[in-house]
């Protein structure tokens, strides 16, 4: 189960130390960020763009950038169902409906006691066994049917 | 003798339970007091047989699959280690008919050895290629690659050798090896399977590629959607270093090379080598204008060789067994192997390494079996988010990129999406344009811009609002998005769209669209 880290400046700093020395250290700093405590916030923005010597726009057009980085915490557990083409021939529109209706939220929003958000990705390389999903950082489970989906759902909303 | 049972950790059997099969395994052969031990696999690419269980026999491997992770003690009980019967047992899988026509050259060793052993690496040829090359030298090593007529795997099919060429003949203090790791593309796996399940491969043509044009250092630039690939492969980065094969004397050579594992942040428009090269510098993922050519100013501005995974991969058989060697394989120029991926709706799904040529009908219809669901196949998506819809009667198209491009579609990295009949065409065409809109990296008005508005032209033909005219109009932007984007993003989205249109006139017409068949 993913447990995120509350902010913390000290801790943060520390992650840009570790990693600062690397070449071009600020996606594997912002991953780190969002792995640790699941978004990276104005305040992480801030720290890291005084130590990179960038400025908050430059690091802010980043964060902004990629689909894995969110600027507030989201749901304790991220649910990402796929919806690109191969998932699709094989029925994943049927998943993604059963998967909405059992959280009661549509892709892209968390459910209100904050336990789960759902999200759409686009293609996890399992394109002869889908429909797949991934739960958190790297939990997979393919071959989907709505059934499964659901009980999928109500495991992660446990 | 201690038996070996083999459970992949490929991530298409992960996702099917192999996990827990793997545990109760090696949790029952402790409890029964077995000689037997649990080996971690790649996988064979037969997708539909995931988990696949394979013991070793004196007749060969004997497989069992699918296995649920609830049969793994009653495969004990059925007398696995010594191949015993069971209703999930295939037989000897090398006798396998989706294996036995294979030509495997890169994946040769993938599900067959434990991608981190490196000793089982070398006993099935592995740094052979990396040998001879520090016995070519440089220039040759290059001309070898040259030699072969091994062309970009990840979809724009430029000659390796002559990008590699470039960049040895052009001097500077740093130089950079970087794969191209971002499989976005859905249908497609090689990059993945491979890094998972034979990963020194790769980093051994990293190698090669850094020895033949002075390169010290080498990125792989991994997307954060295969946790798995990024595990295993870093530890294969680990080993690597540990045994010397890689750091400041690769092999022995007095040659510097070492390798790096970033991961991306999920953004499609990255497997775009330029946009691929900004995010490895920390900037978002915005594609460049070209030149100046990667070759000569590419990561932090140094001549910089950016191959896709299955390039990289090809390349130690290709020095071991040599240009000609693998030149002899495909058709026209189309050369070597391609490792074909058969994905969506269809009954034998995987991964099928073949030498150029075969034709679509045979790939789907033959190798694939047809659709899963035994519905008849009515559309095929070839190549990815990017590449055109193949309507049953192009099947006789060989796979083989001009072949492709002569009939308006590409090969792409050879991801091949079975539909059947239920498929909405006028769906996927708009489907085309939102998955453009959200990925587009911003950069130019064509992408931007025009595939929002192509999504909502494409809804308007759906609620019946002025077809014809929104038709020709969904048509007229295609063209521009072709010829006025900077990259394949927007440049490419109109394969789909306008191959939709073209082959299934029918299902653009604008009353409510067809109910999908249950």
């Amino acid at each position: 189960m993913t447990v995120f880290k509350a902010f913390d400046a000290e801790d943060a700093a520390g992650i840009i130390a570790e990693l600062k020395q690397l070449e071009g250290p600020l996606l594997p700093i912002l991953n780190a960020f969002q792995a640790r405590y699941g978004f990276v916030g104005e305040e992480a923005v801030r720290l890291v763009s005084a130590a990179l010597n960038l400025s908050r726009a430059e690091v802010y057009g980043v964060v902004s950038f990629y689909h894995d980085y969110h600027q507030a915490p989201r749901g304790r557990h991220v649910l990402k169902v796929c919806r690109a083409e191969a998932c699709q021939a094989r029925g994943s529109d049927a998943v993604a409906e059963a998967v909405e209706k059992a959280l009661g939220v549509t892709f892209g929003e968390t459910t209100p006691d904050g336990q789960v958000t759902l999200e759409a990705v686009y293609c996890l390389g399992l394109c002869a066994s889908g429909p797949s999903a991934m739960i958190d950082h790297g939990r997979l489970v393919a071959r989907l049917t709505p059934a499964r989906a659901e009980a999928l759902v109500e495991e992660v909303m446990l | 003798m201690t038996t070996r049972i083999f459970v992949p950790l490929d991530s298409a059997a992960v996702a099917c339970g192999a996990d827990e099969i793997a545990d109760t395994l090696i949790r029952e052969i402790a409890r029964r007091g077995l000689d037997a031990v649990v080996v971690r696999n790649g996988s064979r690419g037969m997708a539909w047989l995931e988990p696949l269980v394979e013991v070793e026999t004196i007749d060969g491997r004997v497989g069992y699959g699918p296995v649920e992770p609830d049969e793994a003690a009653a495969l004990l009980d059925a007398g696995l280690l010594t191949g015993g019967r069971h209703s999930k047992r295939i037989g000897l899988v090398d006798e396998h008919p989706f294996l036995k026509n294979q030509t495997r050259l890169t994946f040769a060793r993938c599900g067959i050895t434990d991608p981190l052993s490196l000793d089982e690496y070398r006993a099935h040829g592995g740094l052979e290629g990396l040998a001879r090359a520090i016995e070519l030298g440089a220039e040759k090593t290059v001309a070898e690659v040259l030699e072969s007529g091994l062309r970009g795997r990840g979809g724009a099919g430029f000659p390796t050798g002559i990008k590699w060429k470039t960049v040895a003949d052009f001097s500077a203090d740093r130089k950079y090896i970087v794969a191209n790791a971002d499989e976005g593309d859905s249908g497609t796996f090689a990059d993945r399977m491979i890094m998972e399940g034979d990963p020194f491969c790769l980093l051994e043509g990293m190698a090669i590629a850094g020895l033949g044009t002075g390169a010290t250092k080498g990125f792989v630039y991994l997307r954060s959607e295969y946790p798995v690939a990024i595990r295993v492969l870093g530890e294969a980065v680990e080993i690597l270093r540990r045994e010397k094969v890689l750091g400041p004397s690769v092999l022995g050579s007095g040659r510097a090379f070492d390798v790096e594992v970033r991961v991306g942040a999920g953004a499609y428009v990255c497997g775009e080598e330029t946009a691929l090269l900004d995010s490895l510098e920390g900037k978002r993922g915005q594609v460049r204008f070209k030149p100046p050519l990667p070759a000569h100013k590419g990561l932090f501005g140094k001549p910089t060789v950016i191959n896709n995974v299955v390039t990289l991969a090809s390349v130690p058989v290709i020095l071991a067994k040599g240009g000609a060697f693998y030149k002899d394989f495909g058709m026209g120029r189309s050369r070597g192997t391609m490792p074909l991926q058969i994905a969506g709706n269809v009954k034998h799904g995987g991964l099928y390494e073949a030498a150029f040529g075969l034709t679509l009908g045979e790939i789907v219809d033959g190798i694939g079996g047809s659709t899963e669901t035994g519905r008849p196949v009515r559309a095929v998506q070839v190549g990815g988010p990017l590449g055109a819809y193949f309507p049953r009667s192009l099947f006789d198209t060989p796979f083989d990129y001009e072949a492709f491009a002569a009939k308006d579609g590409l090969i792409g990295h050879a991801g091949i999406v079975v539909f059947d009949d239920s498929v909405d065409m006028m769906k996927q065409a708009r489907f085309a344009f939102e998955f453009c809109a959200v990925e587009s990296c911003g950069k130019c008005t064509p992408c931007r811009i025009g595939a929002v508005r192509g999504r909502e032209t494409v809804e308007k033909v759906m609620r019946g609002e002025r077809v014809a005219e929104n038709l020709a109009l969904v048509e007229d932007l295609c063209n521009t998005m072709k010829l006025g984007s900077l990259c394949a993003l927007g440049g490419f989205t109109p394969y789909p769209v306008m191959s939709a249109l073209t082959h299934f006139p029918e299902d653009f017409h604008g009353t409510p669209i067809r109910e999908a068949a249950e």
